[in-house]
């Protein structure tokens, strides 16, 4: 379904359709080449040995008799690494990949050995003898910022934090307007309450992996399963001490990563390996590892005071919300802050947002960054408030709904948004006015998620046959290289099958930002499209020389160059492949680039509905019917569209439902593998239905909005409302598993 | 240790390789063989990724020893389509948009495809429910569900 | 001279202002004229920010231009997934 608010854009003849992915074949033949499937000659097999403390001091690594065994090549343990002083990220993030003075988590890796079979390397890990002293730890948001609570750093609290707070309270953020206080004084009713969410993973199939080579000469190569290779790039140049032009990264295809590969866990010391045996070295983790030790998200505990008038106008919205992001700091407390009530239009709003650290593992963005559970927060007293009145939940939303001309909760005001055009379009699906049955329930939320831009370089070339390359330098997590592909073809006036685009390596375009913030398609998406116009614009030159006419007199139309108008001259058009013949002729070989750091990106909303049967002799709650209702700005391949518009509403279902990370008092992660860890599995869902509507984003030549993100924040809170209808309970923790759910059914009675 | 002498099928290819005695088929397919297309998801049988057939029977290849292929048929991936005509599944999957990141596609394949073999007319439930072995964490596995019933159609109806 | 909105805890290092007044004509002088004015919101600053720019937002560029009477709201630095 399209909704254009506006008649203005092109007419379209790629845009919008969609084709084959030039990645499908080898991807549906196994042939396609990820993390772990690429191998060197010579090559050894790296190991990491890891903290099976959740907080200790290292008194000691003895790795000498594992250096004595036959077959290890290299052991490498954080005395092997340069001291970073002057930059607090890229310390961490080595501290991270390689622990300093302490174990900070179950699982933080303490040292890595290189071997020439990984049973050997095995082996060697067994004779690493690492002397530590445990100390006392802190798993629980709550408990870590208690008085006498074990504490992970001093000194890292920045000036945001009050003097008297524990030292595991990094940051603090405050955002909103108004006065809620007052505000709450004009309400009708005022729910008040506290909201946990756990930590939840990423969950991408591919564990992370990696190949390195590091010569003596100080140059490197590294293939990776990453978001952003020239990140990847940067960082380990910073982290190694040798200068980013000597080191070589190329992207392998990614399994996944929704946030999870935006930072690095093996590289330094995968390159650390090689530099140090002088051979290839490739590491794979273990699922066990992935879970234990890359990114999760916050846990969080968040404190909502929100009120409404009897018909549906809230007077006021508060939060306190409290994210542990592990060990280090950088929870996205901050965006929780300002997402929280971003898709209302409220006179007194105001969120408090507290960085505290845990000993568990550093966080990873994970799609729309510390926004879901803000969103499941808020949207289920907003939720609550509705049910307490009596009225509609999509009618309230649509009476406090942000739009043009709205102050934003943190701040800015909007400019045209497409909140109210989902919550109506809701309203009119036939989802909303289904019967339910007993034991059902249905929940809507909405969600936001902000967009941005950064440094991006396409490079567009013209081969001699009159057929399209396009080199981006983002990773293709979905589908963007068919993407590109269109937007270049549509620009071209050429078919969609003549442009094959790659994703190339660090040495062969500029600097580009990670494939993240749901960028891609409008980033990378807009330089391509520069980058047509720019062989646009060369090979129309190529034609008035060939015509002997001024290059001003000459127009692109339909993939060909022909004079502008009656007076410019009679000459047949020429198409893009007879000036790509000659070019030799004309001035050489033709391509068109484009290096920019667009930024701009639009906001992006979007409002889910979700029926939900509760067992109540289980407690097991099943997912009957969903449905999403998000802007694009404009579909480009309107499958891939709806593919992130159901995945993000899967991963959110999980973490509703099932999906958290389990501490024992012990501080070590109970649930490290796939068993234990339940992420949706395609007997767990139902279709899921996608929406998509088209409110053009000025930003971008094609409208385009990114659509990644924002797909992920409703549903913790869709679900939520829709368990507790069906529950009769108000459901407060996620997630809402069987024994919870079933005790919440006991409590009621 | 010594290893151990195989001699197996694999997509009807005959093959011998030399394997540790606790290794892995999938180890033996990915390092031994050059056989990537069989993924490693989680090594404990959760996840698919590393789906094969052992015999005609869809199993797990990281529980599957490698010595456990000696005199047995296996069939990967890789020997899926024939020559450069892909199969249905393969076909419905790129034209259903079936995969994002496409790690979990082999397994899924393989798995699909089995399920094929021995109920040509799925319900969506059986589908699901036969497939709920093999994760995909991009897609909410609604265009799998589809693609796998759609191939499914036009198997029955090409038969 | 711009009128920059701050937001509530970085309000602390802008003398307790919410809003406050910049000469800049582009983003780079806003951030320079915020670092001057205000050296207590240093620390943030080099932390990084994002900046909303008549509701568009802006990390980096710094030749970015900013009319009197653009809205102009500092925001906690961006990060996607």
């Amino acid at each position: 379904m399209a909704l254009d608010s506006k008649s203005d854009l092109p007419q379209f003849k790629v845009v919008g359709t969609r084709p084959a992915r030039p990645d499908g074949i080898d991807k549906v033949t196994g042939r396609a080449r990820f993390g772990a499937d690429m191998s060197a000659p010579g090559m050894l097999t790296g190991l990491i040995l890891r903290s099976p403390h959740a907080h200790a001091r290292i008194v000691s690594i003895d790795t000498s008799k594992a250096e004595a065994l036959a077959g290890v090549h290299a052991v490498v343990t954080r005395k092997d690494f340069r001291e970073i002083t002057d930059d607090d990220f890229t310390a961490d993030i080595l501290d991270n990949c390689m622990a300093g003075a302490k174990a900070l988590y179950d699982g933080h890796a303490i040292a890595a050995v290189a071997a020439s079979s990984t049973k050997i390397a095995r082996e060697a890990l067994k004779l690493i003898d690492v002397t530590y002293e445990k100390l006392d730890h802190v798993t629980d948001v709550d408990e870590a910022i208690e008085d006498g609570a074990p504490v992970l750093h001093e000194g890292r609290s920045d000036e945001t934090v009050p003097a008297g707070m524990s030292p595991n309270v990094l940051s603090r953020y405050e955002f909103g307007h108004g006065d809620p206080e007052e505000g709450l004084k004009n309400a009708d009713h005022v729910v008040e309450r506290t909201y946990k969410t756990e930590a939840t993973h990423q969950g991408y199939i591919e564990p992370h992996a990696c190949l390195a080579q590091m010569g003596p000469d100080g140059q490197g190569d590294l293939w990776v399963c990453t978001q952003g290779h020239y990140m990847v790039r940067n960082t380990c140049a910073a982290i190694l001490g040798i200068e980013q032009g000597q080191l070589r990264v190329t992207a392998s295809e990614i399994g996944g990563g929704f946030g999870g590969k935006t930072t690095l866990f093996l590289e330094p010391v995968a390159l650390m390996l090689a530099k140090k045996s002088g051979r290839p070295v490739k590491m794979v983790m273990t699922r066990s590892e992935v879970l234990r030790a890359t990114g999760p998200t916050a846990s969080t505990s968040i404190d909502v005071k929100i009120g409404m008038t009897k018909d549906g106008k809230i007077t006021a919205g508060f939060a306190e919300m409290r994210y542990q992001g592990g060990a280090y700091p950088g929870s996205p407390v901050e965006f929780g802050a300002m997402s929280a009530f971003a898709p209302y239009d409220l006179e007194h709003v105001k969120t408090i947002g507290w960085d505290i650290v845990t000993n568990r593992p550093k966080a990873a963005a994970y799609r729309a960054p510390g926004a879901p559970m803000a969103a499941f927060a808020v949207e289920s007293a907003i939720d609550e408030l509705a049910r307490h009145f009596g009225l509609d939940p999509l009618e309230v939303r649509l009476k406090n709904a942000a739009r043009e001309g709205t102050k934003a909760s943190y701040g800015p005001t909007y400019p045209a948004i497409g909140l109210e055009a989902t919550l109506r379009t809701a309203k009119d699906h036939p989802h909303w006015s289904a019967p339910l049955g007993e034991n059902q329930g249905r929940g809507v939320a909405c969600g936001f998620w902000f967009n941005f831009g950064g440094d991006t370089c396409v490079t567009l070339n013209i081969t001699p046959d009159g057929t399209v390359t396009v080199s981006e330098g983002n990773p293709d997590i979905g589908g963007s290289r068919a993407s590109m592909s269109m937007m270049a073809a549509e620009e071209l006036g050429i078919p969609y099958e003549k442009v094959r685009t790659i994703v190339a390596d660090t040495g062969s375009l500029g600097q580009n930002e990670v494939t993240d913030g749901s960028r891609v398609t409008f980033a990378v998406g807009l330089a391509t499209i520069e980058a047509a116009r720019a062989a646009k614009r060369e090979m129309c030159k190529r034609a008035a020389m060939i015509w002997g006419i001024d290059e001003e007199a000459v127009e692109w139309v339909d993939g060909a160059a022909q004079p502008a108008g009656p007076n410019a001259g009679k000459f047949p058009p020429m198409t893009l492949a007879e000036i790509a013949e000659t070019a030799s002729n004309t001035g050489g070989p033709i391509a068109g680039h484009h290096e920019a750091n667009p930024e701009g990106a639009g906001v992006s909303f979007a409002t889910h509905m979700c029926d939900v049967e509760v067992d109540p002799d289980t407690g097991a709650a099943k997912i009957l019917r969903y449905t999403v209702f998000q802007d694009a700005g404009k579909a480009i391949h309107p499958a891939y569209v709806e593919g992130q518009f159901q995945g993000g509403a899967a991963q959110g279902i999980g973490w509703a439902l099932n999906e958290e990370y389990i501490y024992g008092d012990d501080g070590i992660l109970q649930n490290a593998g796939f068993l234990d860890y339940r992420v949706p599995v395609a007997s767990d869902l139902p279709m899921i239905d996608a929406v998509i509507l088209e409110i053009p984003n000025p930003g971008h030549p094609y409208g385009v909005r990114g659509v990644g993100e924002t797909s992920i924040v409703p549903p913790l809170a869709a679900v939520a409302n829709a368990v507790s209808a069906a529950a009769g309970v108000r459901m407060t923790d996620l997630p809402m598993s069987p024994p919870k759910l079933l005790a919440a059914l006991h409590a009621k009675g | 240790m010594t290893k151990v002498h195989v001699t197996t099928t694999i997509n009807g290819d005959p093959t011998e390789f030399l394997c540790e005695p606790d290794e892995t088929l999938l180890d033996v397919l990915r390092d031994r063989l050059g056989m990537t297309g069989s993924k490693e998801g989680c090594g404990t049988g959760d996840c698919g990724a590393c789906s094969v057939t052992l015999n005609g029977r869809l199993v797990c290849s990281c529980l599957v020893l490698g010595a456990e292929a000696e005199g047995q048929e296996i069939g990967t991936i890789e020997g899926m389509a024939q020559g450069e005509n892909l199969h249905v599944l393969q076909k419905k999957f790129i034209e259903h948009a079936a995969l994002q990141c496409g790690i979990c596609t082999p397994g899924l394949l393989v798995a699909a495809k089995s399920l094929l073999e021995k109920n040509p007319d799925p319900t969506e439930e059986e589908t699901r429910y036969w497939l709920a072995g093999n994760l995909c964490r991009c897609t909410g596995y609604d265009k799998i569900i589809r693609a796998v019933m759609d191939a499914a159609k036009e198997m029955r109806e090409a038969a | 001279m711009v009128q920059v909105k701050i937001w509530g805890s970085l309000a602390a290092f802008a003398d307790d202002q919410s809003q406050v007044e910049i000469e800049a004509k582009n983003l780079r002088e806003l951030l320079d004229g915020l670092a001057a004015a205000y050296p207590a919101m240093r620390p943030q600053l080099d932390r990084g920010v994002s900046v909303s720019i008549d509701g568009r937002i802006y990390n980096d560029s710094w030749f970015t231009p900013i009319r009197e009477d653009s809205e102009v709201v500092l925001l906690a630095r961006l990060k996607g997934g």
